[in-house]
């Protein structure tokens, strides 16, 4: 197996990156991944982004807390009987607020817990971000290609306007 | 303007603080040390000194609860609703209001705690399977504040935590000192790449979408501990709007008095610009426009449901043993804050620093006149000569909220970034010249 290359060129301006991801994925000269220190559209168009997932879990959460706000307390009522204030009981209109907060808090945890899955967080030992000013001021394009691709990736970062180029 | 100079503008509130920091924190650990001791002293001799007497047995506590919790609300106006509403204004001022609405919500939550009579054993408001076979009261207005607040809490706290985690990892990359291992493990190795940032901003949109509707239902229920009773001044279906429009008006207010110092101490001039108070004052008039309509609605309903009690206790809240307290509430709440028709006050920072501090104290008695107005004009006029007074020791437990909830500010404040990096950088022009006002949209 060919030897592959990880070449970084870093860019101060999110859209010549982002053309040079583009022009780099469409001669399949390798694999990309960009760094940026905001969320970049362009970005995300180069690398054909889609939407993502999160909002399925988001949603299976939300779900799961409302069943649990009606099913728990009705649990429990039905566990030990104990008639209060003369309301049956199972009184839904009650349990409803119950069930609205759980539906939020799940949500919310479903959603978090997918999004650092997603991400790939946490990431406390490994791979390091590859130059710290890209949580500063500029955007990186990170590379990986085979040994006869360098020379065409750099040229392309280059013509684009990397302003730096590492590996 | 670029991005680098944000960065380093911002990152520049976490150097090394000066003299009026410190006084600052000393002050509020002072008072924080006051409000502890009061507490362990209330916990060893009993609930017995604060001032409850029957049939007066919520005050001060509960005011603080209601209070606390208001505060938190206008943090999520302006970090989810307005985020929902695309006001680019909000980015100056989100990072420092989400922080807030977290400490807000810890410190309320201290004070059903504080109130209960054998504090140690607060957990059984939590329901947990127990030797006892006993479940909580679902049906109880106090267990669905316990769901509400705890949700509220966590929400508010994952949603700060998301926003902060770029901006941790930016000054895992900047700063050189000790702190910079903590932000390494705090940013949980964040790089910044597109599949992080996709699912990033999706999850922030999911959190603005969820804390919304959170924040109105949550002072909603606060609102129905008193709205599902049957006491004159409480039992009324206009609660919950008028709770909640009461919250984000205390809380915009908290919201200015904590950002013009902040903005002064750190040198944030060029970032929490006069527009965004602007736009603050403007948020604060329209809410103590609703909150005054309140005010009028529930004497209005109270003439108009003929029944005497919720009239005699309207009465006695305006010309009772407690008109003082009614009165200032309404001038600071409803009659000081019109002064913000004027376009030269809402600009004028001394002067909405100043209104701030007095809706505060007015928005703090409103709580306690609601509270305590109702409680001692029931249904049982024997019970209407009784006069409650709270005591030292509410006074100092008080006095110890605030010190725990700035502490924790100005910790926080001075240990993470105060504004946030990544949004600042995102509604950034990058064409705008050297003037870094002018590269923020114009507030409309």
């Amino acid at each position: 197996m060919a030897k592959r290359i990880e070449i970084l060129g870093l860019f101060d301006q999110g859209k010549t990156a982002a053309a040079s991801a583009r022009e780099i994925l469409e001669s399949e000269l390798g694999t990309v991944v960009a760094y940026s220190p905001v969320p970049d559209h362009a970005l995300d168009q180069a690398l054909h982004v889609t939407v993502s997932p999160v909002r399925l879990f988001v949603l299976i959460g939300g779900l799961v807390g409302c069943i649990t706000g009606f099913a728990f307390p009705i649990y429990t009522v039905l566990d030990w009987p104990m008639i209060t204030g003369g309301k049956p009981l199972i009184s839904i209109p009650p349990f409803v607020v119950i069930a609205f907060e759980l539906t939020i808090l799940f949500g919310a945890i479903g959603g978090m817990l997918s999004f650092l899955v997603l991400s790939g967080l946490p990431r406390l030992i490994g791979k390091r971000a590859p130059d710290p000013r890209l949580t500063n001021d500029l955007t990186g394009i990170s590379v990986t290609c085979k040994q006869d691709h360098v020379l065409e990736v750099r040229r392309c970062l280059e013509h684009h306007g990397a302003c730096e180029i590492r590996g | 303007m670029s991005f680098a100079k944000i960065n380093d503008d911002i990152l520049r509130t976490l150097h090394p603080p000066g003299f009026v920091y410190y006084v600052a924190v000393l002050l509020a650990l002072s008072a924080l040390s006051l409000g502890i001791w009061a507490f362990l002293h209330q916990a060893q001799t009993g609930l017995g000194v604060a001032g409850y007497e029957h049939p007066i047995l919520w005050g001060v506590y509960i005011t603080d609860f209601v209070f606390w919790v208001g505060i938190a609300h206008s943090g999520t106006l302006i970090s989810a609703v307005l985020f929902l509403f695309r006001a680019k204004w909000r980015t100056a001022v989100a990072r420092a209001s989400e922080a807030m609405t977290v400490f807000a919500v810890a410190t309320a939550g201290l004070f059903p705690i504080i109130h209960i009579g054998r504090p140690w054993f607060f957990y059984w408001l939590i329901p947990y399977p127990n030797t006892r076979d006993l479940w909580v009261n679902f049906r109880s207005p106090l267990i669905w504040d316990v769901f509400a607040i705890s949700t509220y809490l966590t929400v508010s706290a994952m949603f700060l935590y998301l926003g902060l985690m770029p901006d941790i990892a930016a000054a895992r990359d900047s700063v050189k000192d000790w702190r910079r291992p903590i932000y390494r493990v705090l940013s949980l190795g964040w790089l910044g790449t597109s599949r992080q940032w996709r699912h990033y901003t999706a999850l922030y949109g999911f959190f603005a979408a969820l804390a919304t509707p959170l924040v109105i239902s949550v002072h909603s229920v606060v609102s129905w501990d008193f709205a599902m009773s049957i006491l004159p001044g409480w039992h009324s279906t206009i609660f919950a709007p008028y709770f909640v429009a009461g919250a984000i008006f205390s809380g915009l207010a908290m919201v200015i008095t904590l950002l013009v110092p902040m903005r002064r101490i750190f040198k944030l001039e060029s970032y929490i610009t006069v527009h965004h108070f602007e736009n603050l004052a403007k948020l604060m008039l329209t809410t103590s426009l609703i909150v005054g309509y309140a005010y009028l609605t529930e004497f209005f309903i109270a003439w108009y449901s003929g029944s005497s009690f919720e009239r005699g206790t309207f009465f006695d809240r305006m010309f009772g043993q407690y008109w003082a307290y009614s009165w200032t509430m309404f001038s600071c709440n409803v009659i000081l804050p019109l002064i913000l028709f004027w376009k030269t006050v809402r600009t004028n920072l001394k002067a909405l620093f100043i209104i701030s501090l007095f809706v505060n104290v007015g928005m703090w008695l409103e709580r306690y006149v609601i509270i305590v107005t109702s409680l001692s004009h029931d249904f049982d006029p024997a019970n209407w000569a009784q006069v409650y007074q709270p005591t030292w020791v509410e006074g100092a437990i008080t006095l110890g909220s605030f010190g725990l909830f700035f502490t924790l500010f100005l910790l926080f404040v001075k240990n993470f970034p105060a504004v946030s990096i990544t949004e600042m950088k995102e509604t950034m022009d990058r064409s705008a010249e050297a003037d870094p006002a002018s590269a923020w949209p114009k507030p409309v």
